[in-house]
């Protein structure tokens, strides 16, 4: 039995302690951002945070979590109302297919949390290692810096 | 659980009577309409294969409009521009519109979502058929309130007459059946009307995607779906000789092992376990290998070597005068194999129902010829065979999207009742997958005393970029090693006007001589296929670097003389604003610091574009930084300038990354590139700030944007490059360590 926090509410699973983050969050709690991009902690697609800090969770097995609380992009708004970063992207119209945007958001949350003024190098830095195979990049780093301006 | 996502078969034929209520159609009369072309031959877009309006357009009692459309969203926003469409011809607001695209059970056959094509052909469609059923639900309202059709107007379905009466689209067509066929005849609105078209709206599937609702296909969950994993051989020709399935069978939730010939595949109830036996099995495979690859440094050599299986004259045109050349200029470039490498990896879901349809959800850009090669891979009638489209990662051109929708049927069939879930691993994307096929092309010039082409030879060597599903089992990677394997049909080259990997490989310049020999070689080493702009990557890549060859040659600027060779004057728009958006005539020269531009027509039929940009190149690593980029582009009437800026931008960035880093890499016996670590491409340090013109032309026809920039880009590249250090490089990928070997000895 593995139990942590789950964007906000406590959760359990009887999942296997070995399972993957990822696979629990997607196939037992039915969490949609968190998206299986390479399973080797490559690109980024599947990040969460822990305790507000990023992981990779396609390679971190579930029992990493036990007792932390773990927030998904589905954490970052109220029901299907966005929060600030999703409703950047969204002004931004920052994705074209849209599968590395929750790695892309919640990497750049990690990032306003400890820098809430980043710079477009910062912001470029902070997520150099999230992979976009869609060319949004630009996109991408507007949307951070129009919710790091943004005071909701 | 979201369940808009699971539509199953009953449900979707009960979403479809729901929706056929006031346009009664039957099914079966949707799903013959390819057959019955009658006399609408000449209509516009894919009305042409499809001319009943209902089959495109039904206005639902609810107050909503549905929108049956055969392309599909891939991640290039296509669904909100023919959505924009719609909503503008038939004069509704946006949000009345529900789509269902790629459902083949429901919608018009429109082929492949590639090409360009969905603009040109499904929004022109979505425009007519809209503009006559409007123009339909006038004529009734006139009837009904017995006012001259010119003296009504309609706003968000209401239409009202001068007098102050009025009258629905939802009232006027409740319990009506109109079938009708599309004449054609209906004029779309005058672009000084548009309030849609032209105008940025927000793409429609984002909100879903940025607050974490279930849209892509990964999110759907039926209930009691199982998980698959499958397990490839370790090589292209390998042979399966042993295996013990009996390990992979005890395993923890373990449900089904699969053998089929050398196909091996495991279902099981959690995803990890499915994983866990898949490896376990392949642990246990013994294989004999037969591939002999040869390799991705001796690819060239290997192509101008390899009896071609046609020499395709794709363009000859003979000089009238006899003026001799003055002086001649050759040269010859290369392009290696690239990966779609679609940041997702491949899924799909299958189900074999107790009706005995076998329904899939696929990502798949052909879900047609998708489902009827499946059908043939598995003996199954077609008609038995449904596949439904469901959003997936980005794919830029045919990836494993239909392979998983093959191996999710494979196994489904073999669980009959259940439904079975497959997404690769990311080692068998990058490792299985079609790459876009390398290629060589020499081009050589005679050129008058003032530098101007007198003769222009193009000859290109390439592999096949078309071997998509195309209804043929042989297709399905997979079905190459079944017990009753399938054989991979010769693959064709695609002619006039489009062409394949000889697409744009006929400049748009006006050459007195102008020859084009494409060199087709059908034997593959490696999997190749469609990606994003086939052979236009290198072709334009190729004429365009060499086109400012030839401008230094003759000391004329490489702007003036792409504008002296030129006619078309769309094409010289492009050109003159790229340059002028980068500070061509007045840039200042720093060393190591260069501008180049590049330029083409894709397929010298679709969108216009040319991409300007500056490059700084150390000298000392060979990195080549791209400091900042323009674009400029004409798309005809422009549908959605946000989402062509998009794709442009997005387009150009990609090639950037294929440009200076990409290059699928395979020693004799097996494909090296297996990860992102193995094959990297851009990421965001390395990528410019892009700005994107466009040239937008009211009332033209729509133009296909989406692979637009990929071969200027390169070219602008590497005519930057030569003018920072002075060097021609004319393989691709521009690595730091193949710039620095190229740099003379003294700048090292």
């Amino acid at each position: 039995m593995v139990t942590f926090k789950l964007n906000g509410q406590s959760v359990k699973t009887e999942a296997n302690a070995n399972e993957t983050l990822l696979s629990v969050l997607r196939d037992d709690f039915e969490i949609n951002g968190s998206k299986f991009g390479c399973g080797k902690a490559q690109c980024g697609a599947c990040t969460v945070l822990v305790d507000g800090d990023p992981l990779r969770a396609c390679v971190a097995p579930v029992s990493t979590v036990v007792g932390r609380s773990v927030v998904t992009l589905e954490g970052l708004g109220e029901g299907n109302k966005a929060g600030r970063l999703q409703q950047a992207f969204i002004d931004e119209q920052a994705a074209q297919c849209g599968y590395c945007t929750s790695g892309m958001i919640l990497m750049s949350q990690a990032l306003l949390e400890r820098n809430p003024n980043p710079s477009e190098q910062e912001v470029r830095q902070a997520l150099d290692a999230n992979l976009c195979r869609c060319g949004a990049h630009n996109r991408i780093v507007r949307a951070v810096i129009r919710a790091s301006r943004s005071k909701s | 659980m979201s369940k808009a996502m699971i539509l199953n078969r009953r449900q979707a034929l009960k979403v479809a009577g729901y929706l056929s209520l006031s346009f009664g159609v039957p099914l079966q009369s949707v799903l013959s309409q390819a057959d019955d072309l009658g006399q609408a031959t000449s209509l516009p877009g894919d009305l042409k294969g499809t001319p009943m309006l209902n089959a495109w357009i039904r206005i639902n009692a609810d107050k909503t409009v549905t929108l049956l459309v055969g392309k599909v969203e891939l991640g290039q926003g296509v669904l909100t521009a023919v959505s924009q469409v719609c909503a503008e011809e038939l004069d509704v607001d946006i949000s009345r519109i529900k789509l269902i695209s790629g459902d083949t059970a429901l919608v018009p056959n429109e082929g492949v979502t590639a090409g360009s094509f969905s603009m040109p052909y499904c929004a022109t469609a979505v425009q007519y058929a809209s503009a006559e059923v409007r123009s339909i639900l006038l004529g009734l309202a006139s009837q009904s309130l017995k006012v001259p059709v010119d003296q009504l107007s309609v706003q968000d379905g209401l239409i009202k007459s001068s007098t102050g009466l009025s009258i629905s689209y939802w009232d006027l067509t409740l319990g009506q059946s109109l079938e009708r066929k599309a004449t054609g005849s209906i004029k779309p609105k005058d672009p000084s009307q548009y309030r849609y078209i032209g105008h940025a709206v927000g793409r429609i599937d984002f909100p879903k995607k940025m607050t974490g609702q279930a849209i892509f296909l990964q999110e759907m969950r039926p209930k009691g779906m199982l998980f698959a994993h499958i397990v490839r051989p370790p090589s292209y020709l390998s042979e399966l000789q042993s295996v013990d399935l009996s390990v992979a069978q005890n395993m923890p939730g373990v449900v089904k092992v699969v053998q089929n010939g050398s196909f091996l595949g495991v279902i099981a109830q959690r995803e990890q376990q499915a994983l866990a036996a898949a490896k376990a099995l392949q642990a246990s495979a013994r294989w004999k290998q037969t591939t002999e690859m040869p390799t991705h440094e001796g690819i060239f050599e290997w192509l101008q070597k390899t009896p071609p299986q046609k020499i395709i004259p794709t363009k000859r045109q003979v000089r009238a005068s006899t003026q001799a050349a003055s002086s001649t200029h050759e040269a010859t470039y290369y392009r290696p194999f690239h990966m779609h490498a679609s940041i997702g990896t491949s899924s799909a879901i299958a189900t074999l129902g107790s009706d005995g349809v076998l329904v899939i959800q696929t990502h798949s850009q052909s879900v047609f010829e998708t489902g009827l090669a499946i059908a043939k891979m598995l003996g199954m009638e077609p008609s038995k065979v449904r596949c439904q489209h469901v959003q997936g990662s980005g794919c830029y051109g045919h990836n494993m999207a239909d392979d998983a929708a093959a191996d999710a049927a494979l196994l489904a069939v073999s669980v009959p009742g259940r439904t079975v879930r497959l997404q690769y691993t990311r080692e068998q994307e990058h490792q299985w997958e079609p790459y876009g096929s390398a290629m060589v092309v020499k081009i050589r010039a005679g050129l008058d005393d003032s530098g101007n082409v007198l003769d222009w030879s193009l000859n290109l060597w390439s592999n096949p970029h078309g071997t998509r599903p195309s209804g043929e089992a042989g297709n399905l990677l997979s079905s190459h090693y079944l017990a009753k394997p399938f054989t991979l049909p010769v693959p064709e080259n695609a002619g006039a006007p489009n062409y394949a990997a000889d697409r744009n490989a006929i400049a748009l310049y006006d050459f007195p001589g102008h020859e084009v020999l494409t060199h087709f070689i059908t034997e593959m080493p490696v999997r190749a296929s469609s990606t994003r702009g086939l052979g236009a990557y290198a072709n334009v890549f190729s004429i365009e670097c060499f086109m400012d060859e030839l401008a230094h040659l003759g000391k004329v600027d490489p702007v003036e003389y792409r504008l002296r060779s030129l006619k078309d004057a769309r094409a010289k728009d492009v050109i003159t604003k790229a340059a002028s958006l980068i500070g061509w005539s007045s840039y200042k020269k720093r060393p190591g610091a260069g501008i180049g531009i590049g330029f083409a027509r894709y397929k010298n039929i679709a969108a216009y574009c040319a991409v300007a940009l500056e490059v700084e190149v150390n000298e000392k690593s060979g990195r080549i930084r791209v400091l900042r980029a323009v674009a400029v582009a004409d798309t005809g009437q422009v549908v959605n300038p946000d989402g062509v800026k998009n794709q442009i931008e997005g387009g150009l960035i990609q090639s950037l990354s294929w440009t200076l880093k990409e290059e699928v890499k395979f020693d004799q016996h097996q494909i090296l590139s297996q990860d992102w670590a193995s094959y990297p491409i851009l990421t965001f340090s390395e990528v410019p700030n892009v700005q994107v013109e466009l040239i937008d032309r009211p009332g033209m026809p729509f133009l296909g944007t989406g692979e637009a920039a990929q071969g200027p880009t390169a070219a602008a590249v590497a005519n930057a490059v030569f003018q920072a250090v002075g060097v021609r490089y004319r393989r691709l990928p521009l690595t730091p360590d193949r710039v620095k070997d190229g740099l003379p000895a003294s700048k090292t």
